[in-house]
């Protein structure tokens, strides 16, 4: 994979990656109750450091999502059209993805499960339609 | 002081622009042909400019920018510098620049800005959006694909409604010598143009565009002192962003158009029932949608039945983007509509709305990250 497709790992969000590539999806929890992705070092409501990864239960709903059918990049030519979409977790958090599958199927409000290919170079956090 | 007492008190005080298109020059040339003809449009010689206000060049980011335009158009300004908000800030930089002069930081203030992705680089817009682009998150247009699509989730906004801002923006481009598109369009073609990423449509995006425009701001009684010959008055101007990036926002439907729009109408003291035209910001039709749904043009989700049959278009209830905006005129972001929307009420546009007492302009940035709303009048 391309270098600049390879995600920036830091001292904040290595663990997030780590876990995905052992196929679990992680999200930051808050004394305050606040939930969050993407990583940050600070409780961006609280601005508190008390807080801990949680796994997150993999469900979520489709928020939106586009079709590409120009790509912007060599290494998604050949995978056109493909989709991006956001999706909510019912912890609260949201996150760029993909849908893997039945993307002539999708819906806005869709229920959507967490689906993490851990045999691909750099495994992502991608869904299906649940 | 209370925003309403500000009413009036500033003016645009004189217009420039380039040529629109693919132009061959570096963004500083362009900032100074654009700057030295709304010095002259004003009637103010260079050496009355204490303030010189730019947008960073989307397309070509340098460090101490506002300094090597200062340093071309051979002025010494006491304020001076480039602003990143996106595509709305030329308008942000114009209450920045009446907020100088109003506490006595600088007196006369040119607002500028330049850019040339067309015979440069256009690669920002295709960009790698951080760590998600393994997804395959690319581009600008994609972010507003997704508001397009909640959009039409949400409240069933169907493709006509859509190609009527392109329709309109493209035939009041056709006319206009300085249009880099000049082709007006059909619905068919509007349907018939190519994905670009689905929903979006190629003729729901703008153009891209080499060109400059630039605006000199000053109070009214110093353009009264110095005999400024058409002098346009600020009735009103807000600004407003949010910072969530499109994934983190709760709704993706609702705008930073409401408070900026609301801030603007209030110091004018009008709403926008007293909106003669209006230049929207359409880096896609979907911005023109939601931002004319958040004025309070009409009912949220309800904007189809606005744009339907003309009504947006020269003669229509509301003309929209009389000289083609970024869809036809240029893909610049934003200073061409504040250009415009000052023809309109001097009585020097092109496609002249007949008794345009108020003008409303609209300005926006990212994602729907930014906005920035004038409202000029006499």
């Amino acid at each position: 994979m391309a270098t600049e497709l390879i995600p920036v790992y830091d001292a904040v969000n290595t663990t997030y990656w780590d876990e995905i590539k052992q196929g679990r999806l992680v999200y930051q929890y808050c004394s305050c109750g606040h939930a969050w992705l993407p990583p940050r070092a600070l409780c961006p409501k609280c601005l508190g450091t008390d807080w801990t990864w949680k796994q997150a239960s993999g469900n979520g709903e489709l928020v939106s999502w586009v079709v590409y059918h120009v790509a912007y990049h060599p290494e998604f030519k050949n995978r056109l059209p493909y989709n991006v979409a956001i999706v909510a977790l019912e912890e609260g958090p949201r996150l760029i993805t993909n849908i893997v599958g039945g993307q002539d199927r999708l819906a806005v409000g869709a229920p959507v499960r967490l689906a993490i290919d851990t045999t691909r170079e750099v495994p992502l956090a991608q869904f299906e339609l649940a | 002081m209370h925003t309403a007492s500000m009413r009036g008190r500033y003016v645009i005080a004189g217009i420039g622009h380039t040529g629109y298109g693919k132009l061959g020059m570096d963004t500083v040339t362009l900032n100074t042909i654009a700057c030295s003809r709304a010095l002259q449009d004003a009637g103010v010689d260079k050496d009355r400019v204490d303030g010189l206000f730019l947008k960073t060049p989307t397309s070509s980011r340098e460090l101490l920018y506002g300094q090597k335009v200062a340093e071309a158009l051979g002025l010494q300004p006491r304020w001076g510098g480039a602003w990143d908000q996106g595509g709305a800030a030329n308008i942000t930089l114009i209450n920045i620049a009446m907020m100088a002069i109003e506490t006595g930081q600088c007196d006369i203030a040119l607002v500028s800005y330049a850019d040339n992705p067309r015979s440069g680089s256009r690669q920002v817009y295709a960009r790698p959006r951080g760590n998600d682009a393994p997804y395959g998150w690319f581009s600008t247009a994609a972010g507003y694909g997704m508001i397009q699509r909640r959009h039409m989730a949400e409240y069933g906004t169907p493709p006509e409604a859509f190609a009527a801002v392109a329709m309109a923006a493209r035939k009041h481009g056709a006319g206009n010598p300085g249009a880099q598109l000049r082709k007006a369009i059909s619905y068919d073609d509007y349907l018939n143009s190519p994905w670009v990423v689905e929903p979006l449509r190629r003729d729901d995006c703008c153009l891209v565009s080499d060109g400059a425009a630039a605006v000199v701001v000053m109070s009214a009684r110093r353009a009264a002192e110095l005999q400024v010959p058409q002098p346009v008055p600020i009735l009103g101007i807000g600004g407003a962003q949010t910072s969530y990036d499109l994934p983190l926002r709760d709704s993706l439907t609702t705008t930073e158009a409401v408070r900026a729009g609301k801030q603007a109408f209030e110091m004018a003291g009008l709403g926008p029932e007293d909106v003669d035209v209006a230049q929207i910001y359409d880096c896609f039709t979907i911005t023109v949608l939601m931002t004319l749904e958040d004025y309070g043009f009409c009912t949220k989700g309800q904007v189809a039945d606005f744009v339907r049959d003309g009504q947006i278009e020269f003669g229509g209830r509301l003309p929209v983007n009389t000289s083609g905006g970024l869809l036809s005129e240029t893909g610049m972001p934003g200073m061409q509509l504040v250009l415009e929307g000052v023809r309109q009420i001097r009585g020097t546009a092109r496609l002249q709305v007949p008794h345009a007492d108020v003008a409303l302009v609209s300005n926006q940035g990212g994602v729907m990250h930014t906005h920035s709303t004038l409202i000029l009048g006499n």
